[in-house]
């Protein structure tokens, strides 16, 4: 069942220096105890999707077009008042840096409780002993002492820790995670993903996942969508995507992987060129420029993100393995025959 | 800058000799702008910063050019006892001329008053902001305090400015227990509230009225001069020596000393332009304190000594004129808002400094 | 703590030997004793070597100034009643001007209304100032703000006797609503407690403004938005705390700076407190009542500034308490 349907949501910054067009037509569904993977490079325009779903943006953004509905609600056209009832309590946001998120001169108890006395008008005793469960089903043994203490006090994974209980306090329908891994070592990543995968059979959350880390992506979402300027090139259930990637930007990234199994001394496969310039509008795909494939049509046009077979899409397939690509030339593409092999790496 | 053109890259790393020239070409048209040119243009954008730049170059150069001006003499008293307010006719409704025996100066003072005879006669301005006590022309006070004030303030600032940055440089550069053992002073004596210990030390060095003993002693003036310099050395070397060691420990200068470079090298190209900012900004800050503590003791008497004049001296003048049966508003208005403007001024300078030389690149992005 | 605190103690114990050394040093060096600039017959001169112990060798000298054992005939070496004395034990000796008075005497009447005074000053620009600049920096940019913010700059940026002038010009001499000068009644506090806090005012508004607007731009403050938390609970509950830090830890530069601003108001209001008989001392040359002052006054910023440092941690519990 989904949760949250976003449709064509556009998002421009208004800079000194020009307009910045930092979301085009983002489209996706998120659906019940699933998680969504919304995978690019820095900059492509992932967190700035999510967080326009919130209105956490700054006030130099605006959304130009779009809608997200969610639980029949249209959150584009909420006002603040009813917005800030929702956040942190039906949809809660996870951000990337654990380690200046909590306030240091508050203590963790405090701060979680805050959260449960605004949402649910607990009382302080009962918050109290709802924050420690919520601590203990993290993770962090001996809850009611780090109830106490002050965020310095915790090292950067606990921080981390505190941070999910407190989105997950309220029991929300919609967990967006953005960037789990930047902060953390790849141990502490892995227990990070546990947790909340467990959390979310256990609750039901419906998981947006924000990541620039394809292998995190690979094992933590069931569905991606793959992002390059601010525009989504391919949408596909996980391991059909990394099996076989179809627009030639995946198809760069998950190359540009290093291989376990490689033989050593093969060199590397970068992409190349580099991310256009945000501020410069682009005439047609913006990968062109990088793309071996690219033809005329391609610098011309923008290519719409289309069912991959002619007469895939509405054939009773579900929403969860179809596949789509922005691309002009993926007719040109062959599925590679044997899609066993994913880029773990 | 015009996006870089990328050559389609066939597999693999190499270049190949069109593609190098390409790269090249890019960069040589891409053109870095110096932290210099940078700080400069970020300071003029900054209105109020740089009108207040622009006023205080006047302000100085007025200050200079004093005795060129055709003003009154701002020493000669006059038999009248009472101040006079301001006078708007811009006639001079002096029935004075201009006297060479008011002027007491020296030799490049005394070539600029010849000039001035020379340029204006014996033209003299009028009372446009009123008289004092003494029947001195308060405009001329005004200009030739400025005089005072200013070579004070910047003979005072440049004494802390000397002292407090080597010896900020040095601790900074020595680290380790010797630097410790620096601050530690530097801490002691800051822990002192200053100016009383001025005064105490003012007291003490104080000339007695005899006169035959005056003539064994510093005059008061440098006394002054030096007190007053030795105030903000303290906070100089502070921040220079933060400075100094946060860059000692900064990256770029490890990875220059991994690369083998000497340490005078690194001293001159790494460590003197960044602490340069800082130190400028300091100094800015610096200025307005230092006038304000010139103003202090000169009006409680113990710093500039009549004849001479000097802007806290005009201030202390306004307020004793003040008394409740006839309100000489002139004699209090002007010198505060010359006072207050000047410093309103280097303030708003600093702010401005300090903004255009921030490195942390603030603002730019999105 | 308690390291701390003895720490503090020794350092403070050592500026205050340091000052008494220095100003020793000093008369010693200077010109004449204290009673060169006056003719006196040969006797009245020779009570006075013998009342400041001219004929002592200077290591006696120094050490019975210092105290705390009195040297004197009458002290260590006769009377034990009188056994301690000396800087360090409080007696300043006689003042060298004011004939009729010891240094502590003076000091016992004049510090109390310069004490009064003062501390009025500093608890009127707090009171001013915070409210004011928490008040800015919840409405950045509007009319008020730069309302606000212009008059702060002028407030730190003119000399507290510029205020103090313009303050007489208007509301004593023009509006004549307020005494000139002079010390009695409380209106006679009021104008020379604002212009003495005036600047401190404007600096603290300007600081609690400026930390405001910091507080609100941190990350956790996103956090708390993210999560819904209304808007007032996040300023008082998050952002308010760290906007007083920087208000707190000026407190101390505050007070040291209050008691020197009131030795120019003293004497343009004629409050006959411990400032202006510091102003009188330097003008007249009275060494020992110089000093007086001057140790009192280092001390009072001291002790401030420690209980500043010692409360500091509480607000902020990042900081551990450091070493001086």
């Amino acid at each position: 069942m989904s949760v949250l349907e976003v449709e064509h949501l556009s998002v421009r910054f208004d800079t000194p220096r020009g307009a910045l067009q930092a979301v085009s037509d983002v489209s996706f569904t998120l659906e019940e105890e699933r998680t969504l993977g919304l995978v690019g490079e820095s900059g492509a325009g992932k967190s700035v999707t999510a967080l326009a779903l919130l209105r956490l943006l700054p006030t130099s953004a605006r959304v130009e077009t779009g809608s997200a509905r969610f639980e029949g609600l249209e959150l584009l056209a909420l006002g603040e008042r009813e917005l800030r009832r929702l956040r942190g309590r039906r949809i809660a946001l996870l951000r990337q840096d654990p380690l200046c998120a909590l306030d240091p001169l508050s203590t963790i108890g405090r701060q979680l409780g805050e959260v449960l006395v605004t949402h649910l008008a607990l009382r302080r005793r009962q918050a109290r002993q709802r924050c420690a469960r919520a601590l203990a089903e993290v993770g962090l043994p001996d809850s009611e002492r780090h109830l106490d203490r002050y965020p310095h006090e915790l090292s950067g994974a606990e921080r981390q820790r505190v941070l999910l209980a407190m989105a997950l306090l309220c029991d929300p329908r919609v967990l967006v995670v953005d960037e789990p891994s930047s902060a953390l070592d790849v141990t502490l990543q892995a227990q990070m993903l546990d947790l909340i995968e467990r959390l979310q059979e256990r609750h039901g959350t419906a998981v947006l996942l924000l990541t620039r880390d394809l292998g995190l992506a690979a094992r933590a979402c069931q569905r991606v969508l793959v992002m390059y300027a601010g525009r989504v090139v391919e949408e596909a259930p996980a391991e059909a995507l990394f099996a076989g990637p179809l627009h030639p930007y995946t198809r760069g990234l998950i190359e540009s992987l290093p291989r376990f199994d490689a033989p050593p001394g093969q060199p590397l496969r970068p992409i190349p060129g580099v991310a256009p310039d945000p501020l410069v509008p682009l005439a047609g795909c913006a990968f062109a420029p990088r793309c071996a494939l690219a033809g005329a049509h391609c610098r011309a046009e923008v290519p719409p993100l289309e069912p991959w077979r002619r007469g895939e899409a509405g054939l009773g397939l579900s929403i969860a393995s179809e596949r789509r690509a922005a691309c002009f030339e993926k007719a040109r593409i062959a599925l590679p025959s044997s899609a066993g092999k994913g880029p773990r790496a | 800058m015009a996006p870089v053109q990328t050559r389609r890259l066939r597999h693999g790393w190499s270049l190949d000799a069109e593609g190098l020239d390409l790269a090249l070409a890019a960069a040589r048209r891409a053109r870095g702008t110096s932290l210099a040119s940078h700080a400069w243009r970020r300071l003029r954008s900054d209105k109020a910063a740089w009108r207040s730049l622009l006023f205080l170059a006047l302000l100085v150069l007025a200050s200079f050019l004093a005795p060129l001006l055709p003003l009154p003499s701002p020493m000669a008293p006059r038999l009248r006892s009472e101040p006079q307010p301001p006078v708007w006719p811009w006639v001079q409704p002096y029935d004075e001329r201009f006297r060479p025996e008011y002027w007491d100066l020296h030799a490049l003072d005394a070539w600029m008053v010849a000039a001035r005879v020379e340029l204006f006669g014996a033209l003299q301005s009028g009372p446009w902001l009123g008289t004092d006590a003494q029947g001195r022309d308060l405009l001329s006070r005004l200009v030739w305090g400025s005089r005072t004030s200013i070579l004070l303030a910047l003979a005072a600032a440049l004494t802390s400015l000397a002292f407090g940055v080597s010896y900020g440089a040095l601790a900074g550069l020595a680290g380790g227990r010797t630097a410790s053992l620096m601050m530690r002073v530097v801490d002691v004596l800051c822990a002192l509230p200053f100016t009383f210990v001025v005064l105490f030390v003012l007291v003490l060095l104080h000339a007695p009225r005899d006169a035959a003993l005056s003539a064994r002693f510093v005059s008061r003036e440098q006394v002054l001069f030096v007190a007053v310099g030795a105030a903000w050395w303290l906070t100089m070397a502070r921040v220079v020596r933060a400075q100094v060691a946060a860059l000692m420990r900064s990256e770029f200068v490890q990875a220059a000393r991994a690369l083998g470079a000497r340490k005078l090298r690194i001293l001159w190209m790494h460590i003197v332009p960044n602490v340069l900012p800082v130190v400028l900004v300091q100094l800015a800050l610096t200025l307005p304190a230092v006038v304000l503590f010139e103003a202090l003791l000169s009006f409680l008497g113990l710093g500039i000594e009549p004849p001479r004049v000097s802007w806290g001296l005009l201030a202390a003048d306004g307020i004793e004129a003040l008394n409740p049966l006839r309100i000489y508003w002139w004699l209090v208005l002007f010198p505060a808002l010359a006072m207050g403007s000047a410093l309103l001024a280097l303030e708003l300078l600093a702010g401005g400094l300090r903004g255009a030389l921030d490195t942390r690149g603030h603002g730019e992005v999105a | 703590m308690r390291r701390f605190l003895l720490r503090r103690l020794l350092w403070l114990a050592l500026t205050v030997w340091a000052l008494i050394t220095l100003s020793f040093c000093l008369m010693r060096a200077g010109p004449g004793g204290p009673s060169s600039s006056e003719r006196l017959a040969p006797a009245l001169e020779a009570d006075g070597a013998a009342l400041y112990h001219l004929d002592w060798p200077l290591w006696r000298r120094y050490f019975h100034y210092l105290g705390p054992l009195n040297l004197d005939e009458r002290g260590l070496f006769g009377d034990r009643s009188r056994l301690l004395g000396g800087a360090l034990c409080g007696d300043l000796g006689p003042s060298l001007r004011q004939r009729d008075f010891r240094v502590d005497q003076i000091l016992a009447q004049s510090l109390p209304v310069s004490i009064e005074l003062s501390l009025l000053a500093l608890l009127g620009a707090i009171a001013v100032g915070l409210p004011a600049g928490i008040l800015a920096g919840l409405v950045p940019r509007s009319r008020a703000d730069v309302l606000l913010r212009t008059l702060a700059m002028l407030g730190t940026v003119l000399p507290n006797f510029v205020i103090a002038a313009l303050l007489l010009l208007v509301l004593a001499l023009w509006l004549r609503v307020l005494p000139v000068a002079g010390y009695g009644s409380a209106r006679h506090l009021v104008l020379p407690a604002i212009a003495l806090g005036a600047p401190f005012a404007a600096c603290i508004a300007r600081l609690a403004r400026a930390g405001l607007l910091e507080a609100l731009a941190r990350d956790h403050i996103r956090t708390a938005i993210a999560f819904g938390l209304p808007p007032w609970r996040i300023v008082v509950g998050h952002a308010l705390q760290s906007a007083c830090l920087p208000v707190v830890s000026y407190l101390g530069p505050a007070a040291a700076g209050v008691l020197t601003g009131s030795l120019v108001i003293e004497r343009i209001f004629a409050i006959p407190g411990a400032g202006s008989q510091l102003v009188g001392s330097a003008l007249a040359g009275d060494y020992t009542l110089a000093l007086g002052v001057t140790l009192v006054y280092t001390l009072l910023v001291y002790t401030l500034n420690t209980l500043v440092d010692l409360f500091y941690p509480l607000l902020d519990p990042r900081i551990a308490l450091e070493e001086p």
